[in-house]
């Protein structure tokens, strides 16, 4: 071998160490969930880097707590109706605002964008007086109410972006054959926004799964709880004993359908992201 | 923007708008495009206009949580008041500044952190090899992890007992005696800068991502003809050429580190050590009660974020796109 070929070898192995790092780094602390999520309460003080033995109690004792389990069905309810809601009202302004060229769309658009940047924590006493007053305090329609604050700016501007691409002859068609923009939206761009759709509401999935700050403050019974609260409370005899075990798995439980999700619509979520913020 | 007929008049060509303008078919979409914005303005009024006009306004009120209604008119003694020869307040309160600062110190760390690790794993993953589409999937899943997940792991992970890093740092020999990550105050901030460095590295790679593959290959061909060596080129071309994206990547993470409240919450949850503006807000409205003088530093923190927002419009209205 020569200089050449060993400077091209070294950086190969290099780049591909390099890879393996990052790989090692993004995924090791799920690893290591699962790992311990798996392990018997025994064993948890042991520092291990794979299983010598697979037990399910920390799964069996999370899924026999009425609690979890219905957290878990809270986070989903909610989850699902913030994404229809998001794209309902979604669609029709981004037709609005992708489409039709009126006095105060740029306004519409920085009120938009202006409230996608909002800290939460700004409008949460005036939101917590909104929803005692509308009697939905410790109600998951409370949750889904307020989460349309942070789901709603962000559909709006991807579907808008996605909206502004599609080819105006189709519009066109549709004015010369007299179609009313309400037919114009549900039967012209409907069927051709989908994949957009599809992207978008599985940000706001996303987005509306994990939320935290409005989940804690805004319920107060466990049975009203989502999914990342009753993780965040689960707690042990003491600030020091807390069960590792059963957080864990409750840890990997919530995470692993958003894994699989990820894995299949990678190349959705990655074109939804750059849409919304390298256009937005 | 100043009159919709110069607005109009170049447009005319390409959009067939224009031409129906003042038309029945023009009118009639006008008044339907305000007709679908009505459902999601309405919806925007009510859980942002509306509360975060009431935040401004308790923010000058003596209110408590379980008496919003009756709160009384006390001007800005939440923020500043005069009081048997001292000043009280929130501006005078150091637990408050000692949260600005921290929140500053947070942002500024982490999201410099961010876009330094997240240029590189972008550079990794803009190369070919085989299998680039799994690890472009397995750095995308700290991204997709709860927060509250993701703090919970690192927690069990920093744990000073039983914590594999400290396992870890101790049988290479770097320290001697466990280190108490989260509880102490000098290294908290650390844990917590390293959970979010670590879930949102994947974001800022993503968004540095697309803008690489966008790029222009001639320019790389003509310097790898002229033998410049990779590290100047990506200083004198790469670098260049994506900051437009960068910024966009580090406002939106900047806004967001600002109002971090979640893996702090989980990680160390009220330590002086480690509290945000957001968490001091929120402890005053909902642990103390205080609704007055939390709305006082939730507005603190809008103002705060307002103003880099308009920084940001005023500095980057060409790259939103929005007045085209």
């Amino acid at each position: 071998m020569n200089q050449y070929q060993l400077t091209k070898l070294a950086k190969r192995v290099g780049f591909y160490a390099l890879i393996a790092v990052v790989m090692v780094y993004a995924i090791f602390p799920f690893y290591y969930a699962v790992i311990t999520s798996l392990k018997p309460s025994s064993e948890l003080f042991r520092v291990d880097f794979w299983l010598s033995t697979v037990d399910f109690g920390n799964y069996v004792h999370i899924f026999t707590q009425k609690s979890f389990v219905r957290a878990i069905i809270n986070s989903i309810v909610i989850s699902l109706s913030v994404v229809f809601i998001a794209l309902l009202l979604g669609i029709t302004a981004s037709y609005a605002l992708g489409r039709v060229r009126f006095r105060g769309r740029t306004t519409v658009m920085l009120v938009i964008l202006g409230v996608s940047m909002f800290p939460q924590v700004a409008v949460l006493s005036g939101l917590f007086e909104v929803i005692r007053g509308l009697g939905l305090y410790n109600n998951p329609a409370g949750l889904i109410l307020s989460y349309t604050i942070f789901t709603l700016p962000f559909t709006v501007w991807v579907l808008t972006t996605f909206m502004k691409q599609l080819p105006l002859e189709l519009e066109e068609a549709a004015i010369m054959d007299g179609a009313t923009p309400w037919v114009t939206i549900t039967k012209v761009f409907l069927p051709l926004m989908w994949p957009a759709m599809a992207t978008t509401g599985l940000l706001a999935f996303i987005a509306a799964w994990n939320e935290f700050l409005f989940a804690l403050t805004f319920t107060l019974t466990d049975d009203q709880r989502t999914v990342p609260v009753a993780i965040a409370l689960i707690s042990g005899g003491s600030q020091h004993e807390l069960p590792w075990g059963p957080i864990m798995a409750a840890s990997v439980t919530v995470t692993v359908p958003l894994v699989i999700l990820v894995m299949i619509f990678q190349k959705r979520i990655v074109s939804g992201l750059t849409a919304g913020a390298v256009k937005g | 923007m100043t009159t919709p007929a110069t607005q109009g008049a170049p447009r005319a060509v390409r959009s067939p708008q224009a031409g129906y303008r003042g038309t029945k078919v023009r009118r009639q979409r006008v008044r339907a495009a305000w007709l679908f914005l009505l459902p999601m303005l309405v919806a925007l009024a009510l859980v942002a206009g509306w509360p975060l006009l009431r935040t401004f306004y308790f923010s000058f009120t003596d209110a408590s949580l379980s008496d919003t209604a009756g709160a009384a008119f006390i001007g800005i003694e939440n923020y500043l008041v005069f009081e048997d020869g001292a000043w009280y307040g929130l501006l005078t309160d150091p637990v408050w500044w000692t949260s600005v600062w921290n929140t500053l110190y947070f942002s500024i760390v982490s999201v410099s952190l961010e876009v330094v690790f997240g240029i590189i794993v972008a550079l990794l993953l803009n190369a070919e090899f085989k299998g680039r589409m799994l690890v472009r999937a397995a750095v995308l899943i700290p991204w997709a992890i709860p927060t509250i997940v993701s703090a919970k792991m690192w927690a069990w992970m920093l744990n000073d007992q039983f914590g594999i890093i400290n396992h870890l740092l101790m049988a290479v020999g770097i320290i001697d005696s466990p280190i108490a990550w989260t509880a102490s105050a000098s290294y908290s901030m650390w844990a917590v800068i390293m959970v979010d460095v670590w879930k949102t590295i994947p974001f800022v790679a993503l968004l540095v991502l697309a803008a690489l593959q966008m790029l222009p290959k001639d320019c790389y061909e003509a310097a790898e003809v002229d033998g410049i060596h990779p590290v100047r080129v990506f200083f004198r071309v790469t670098l260049p050429l994506i900051t437009p994206a960068l910024l966009v990547a580090v406002i939106f993470r900047l806004l967001d580190a600002l109002r971090v409240f979640d893996v702090i919450y989980v990680l160390t949850s009220n330590s002086t050590s480690t509290m945000t503006m957001s968490i001091y807000a929120r402890q005053q409205l909902v642990e103390f009660q205080d609704v007055g003088y939390g709305s006082a530093a939730s507005t603190m923190l809008f103002l705060i974020i307002a103003l880099a927002v308009v920084i940001y419009l005023y500095l980057g209205r060409r790259q939103l796109g929005v007045d085209q």
